[in-house]
């Protein structure tokens, strides 16, 4: 645990990236997320743990307001990126989607070649001059995916003919494009082998360097693993949130305990 | 008996045969139907099948041969009639067959009985008056020849119908008796019953096809007929449409395709930017509410009839271009003559065809899954940037399938262009002029007293194989694009 706490003193320097006060979520009438408020910290991974159903995906999409596109779905509090507040009417959505990117917990490529899939996002917000820039980054985002080496020779082949696991990498890839400062991460390795995983893991911690990253898992060794925050949901409510050394040794609240130690989920 | 109370007692058979499978079947184990093999509704339901079945088909095939057969029987007895004419035998067949429905009917109402029906001569009895006094016309004095073929033929189709009644009842009978003595608790009903079903499925559609096969192969000898007739590079090459029944006419097809296309194409241009538009607004931008309301509003139009589409052609559209592109409009240009032009009839197309291409193209767009569009929306993409490179390349070939199906209707309408577009056929590159299309000129062809011998009304027939052949063209086209798109996409 000595590195843990190490890791502990460099977040306690971060400076708070995101900030969420008061936030209901409702679906009609489903009061999914309850009176959440959050600071989640710059160049940090913060892993939201909890049992199926607890509201991690719809807080996560809370945070790029891609819960906008459910009708039924009502935002209430506030959340403030960089200080600014994401719901003001001033903000444009597609704007902060740009700067807060997403993997979705289910693999969604679009029916293009693989190629086109990760130059989608460079290409919308016009950051390739020409083509071997777009060539370059596309390369790059493939490499940080970790799939590469597995379909290098196939770039024209259509995203969707991958397996699932290479589908889930080349979202990552995708998302990690069009080099958003916030990398929203929804179970992204719930399809992937160990060996994909801990690929995918490395760049996490790589991406910690430079942006803030927010991963959602049912791993409780991946969220120690990467993660040096944990929050943890338990029906709707954010139950606990603290460092992640802390959340896994020393919990505070009985039922963080309980569903660690494996007893509720 | 009637056919139908034939098949009312087969029912009934059927039914009884029913209850009495079951109650068999039930017998058979005491009860206990854990011991049986299949549930007991299956025995009753495999002897109400082997009862109604067989005995029905029996009824429906004698039916169709009873005639022919009789016909054949009955022929022989006029002898008068010039043997090689075959369309004045059938005269003569119908003559008879009138005089014998007219005789059944004389002694269902007693006004004969049923020996003097049997034993009636031409030369004692007005039988024109007896008949029509029973409500049976005839154009005719019947001659002694066709009194006593009708004679005949009565004669025999009574025993034919008797003999109808009992070999089907009889097959009914059997049918249900053996089902029924077959029934025991380890037969398998279940199985039979379900084979019972695959043939009777196999059967709908052997039915469909046939029917079709049917129809093309009627127009294949009508087409062979009419080139028989008529040179077939005439027909393909012709630049000039100008039927005449007295013969020295040219039926060149060129004029009408050419029309056809520019409707057709004209429409199109109205209707799929338009519906598409239409489309994509209702799935991906109107909320629920609005969509819930506009998108049957959409769908009335639909139903309309196209005969007032035509109207609304007629009195409306084509008075309203003529204001503004005809003699003294206000375009000042002067290029409409009248009311009825192909600008007409394909802008009205284009509107009966909207509804058609935004609801086939709005279940489409709806049937992309909604994480693609979170995918693309979670990158930064607007909505539009989403549904131009996202949504519509997974639904183009779905979209394609709706424009090329939108397509095969705008060049198989008919009722718009006889009112809109007028009649003249016409090789002209002016949309503000009258022309006319393939299907308005079978109707033409095919109306009044036409004479199935002469070309000008055989090139219906052709005119139909034509089209057929485009259309299907068209659709197989439409399936090559699908298949294609989707070895892409999947
Ligand atoms: N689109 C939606 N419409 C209506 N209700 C929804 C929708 N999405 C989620 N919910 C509801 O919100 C609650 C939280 O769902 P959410 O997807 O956030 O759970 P989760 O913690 O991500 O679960 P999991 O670990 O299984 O992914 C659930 O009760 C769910 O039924
Ligand atoms: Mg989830």
């Amino acid at each position: 645990m000595n590195d843990m706490r190490q890791i502990e003193r460099a977040v306690d320097m971060k400076q708070t990236k995101i900030t969420a006060r008061g936030v209901q979520v409702y679906y009609g009438d489903n009061h999914a997320i309850k009176d959440v408020s959050v600071e989640i910290a710059d160049k940090t991974v913060t892993a939201f743990i909890g049992p199926s159903g607890c509201g991690k995906s719809t807080f996560l999409r809370c945070l790029n307001r891609m819960n906008d596109t459910i009708s039924i779905c009502r935002v209430e509090g506030d959340i403030l990126i960089d200080n600014e507040d994401i719901y003001d009417p001033r903000v444009d959505p597609v704007q902060l989607r740009a700067k807060v990117g997403m993997v979705f917990q289910k693999p969604n490529p679009f029916p293009k070649s693989i190629y086109d899939n990760v130059a989608y996002g460079p290409k919308i917000h016009g950051l390739a001059r020409n083509k071997a820039e777009l060539d370059e980054i596309v390369e790059k985002a493939l490499r940080r995916g970790a799939i590469w080496d597995e379909v290098k020779d196939r770039l024209n082949a259509p995203g969707t003919g991958l397996s699932g696991g290479q589908q889930q990498r080349l979202c990552i890839a995708r998302a990690v494009a069009t080099e958003p400062e916030v990398l929203l991460m929804d179970e992204p390795c719930s399809a992937l082998d160990p060996i994909a995983t801990a690929q995918v893991e490395e760049l996490i911690d790589e991406l910690r360097q430079s942006y803030s990253v927010v991963i959602v898992t049912h791993s409780m060794q991946q969220a120690a693993r990467v993660s040096q925050k944990t929050a943890f949901f338990h029906l709707g409510n954010l139950v606990e949130y603290g460092e992640t050394g802390e959340i896994f040794t020393n919990p505070e609240d009985p039922r963080t305990e309980s569903y660690i130690t494996g007893r509720i989920g | 008996m009637s056919a139908l109370w034939i098949a009312l007692i087969v029912l009934a058979l059927a039914a009884g045969g029913y209850v009495l499978g079951r109650k068999r079947a039930l017998a058979s184990v005491g009860g206990n139907t854990r011991h049986l093999h299949s549930l007991p509704s299956y025995y009753g339901a495999n002897v109400a099948m082997m009862a109604a079945v067989p005995a029905l088909i029996l009824l429906v095939i004698w039916l169709i041969l009873q005639p022919m057969v009789l016909n054949r029987m009955v022929a022989p007895m006029i002898g008068s009639v010039a043997a090689g004419e075959a369309g004045e035998m059938s005269l003569v067949m119908s003559d008879v067959r009138r005089v014998a429905d007219g005789l059944d009917a004389a002694v269902d109402q007693g006004v004969l009985s049923g020996a003097e029906a049997r034993d009636m001569q031409s030369d004692s009895t007005d039988v024109r008056a007896t008949l029509s006094n029973v409500g049976v016309a005839l154009g005719s004095d019947v001659t002694a020849e066709t009194l006593s073929a009708a004679q005949r033929y009565r004669a025999l189709s009574s025993t034919g119908s008797l003999l109808m009644t009992v070999v089907v009842l009889a097959v009914a009978l059997a049918g249900a008796i053996t089902a029924t003595l077959r029934t025991h608790r380890d037969f398998r009903a279940r199985n039979v019953v379900e084979h019972g079903m695959r043939v009777l499925l196999i059967g709908a559609a052997c039915f469909a096809i046939l029917t079709t096969l049917g129809i093309v192969l009627s127009l294949i000898f009508n087409t062979v007929k009419f080139f028989n007739l008529y040179p077939a590079s005439d027909y393909f090459f012709g630049l000039t449409w100008s039927p005449s029944f007295g013969g020295g006419s040219s039926l060149g097809i060129l004029p009408l395709l050419w029309g056809t296309l520019y409707i057709s194409v004209i429409a199109l241009a109205v209707a799929v930017p338009i519906g598409l538009f239409a489309a994509i607004y209702l799935s991906e931008y109107a909320t629920p509410r609005i969509r819930a309301f506009a998108k049957p509003m959409l769908e009335v139009l639909a139903g309309i009839p196209t005969i007032v589409y035509g109207l609304f052609a007629l009195l409306t559209v084509g008075p309203l271009l003529v204001s503004v592109f005809g003699e003294g409009g206000f375009a000042g240009v002067g290029w409409m003559q009248g009311g009825t032009a192909v600008m007409t009839a394909g802008l009205v197309m284009g509107i009966m065809l909207i509804p058609f291409v935004s609801s086939l193209s709005d279940d489409i767009i709806n049937a992309v899954p909604q994480t693609m569009r979170d995918g693309s929306l979670g990158l930064g993409a607007t909505k539009s940037e989403t549904v131009r490179q996202v949504v519509l390349p997974a639904a183009l070939p779905g979209i394609v399938g709706a424009i090329l199906l939108a397509a095969s209707r705008a060049i198989g309408e008919t009722m718009i262009v006889v009112l809109g577009a007028g009649a003249a056929a016409k090789l002209s590159l002016n949309p503000f002029e009258a022309m006319t299309t393939v299907t308005a000129k079978i109707v033409s062809q095919l109306t009044g007293d036409a004479d199935f011998s002469s070309p000008e009304a055989l090139v219906a027939f052709a005119l139909g194989m034509t089209l057929f052949v485009i259309t299907l063209g068209l659709n197989i086209f439409a399936l090559w694009i699908v298949r294609k798109y989707r070895e892409q996409y999947e």
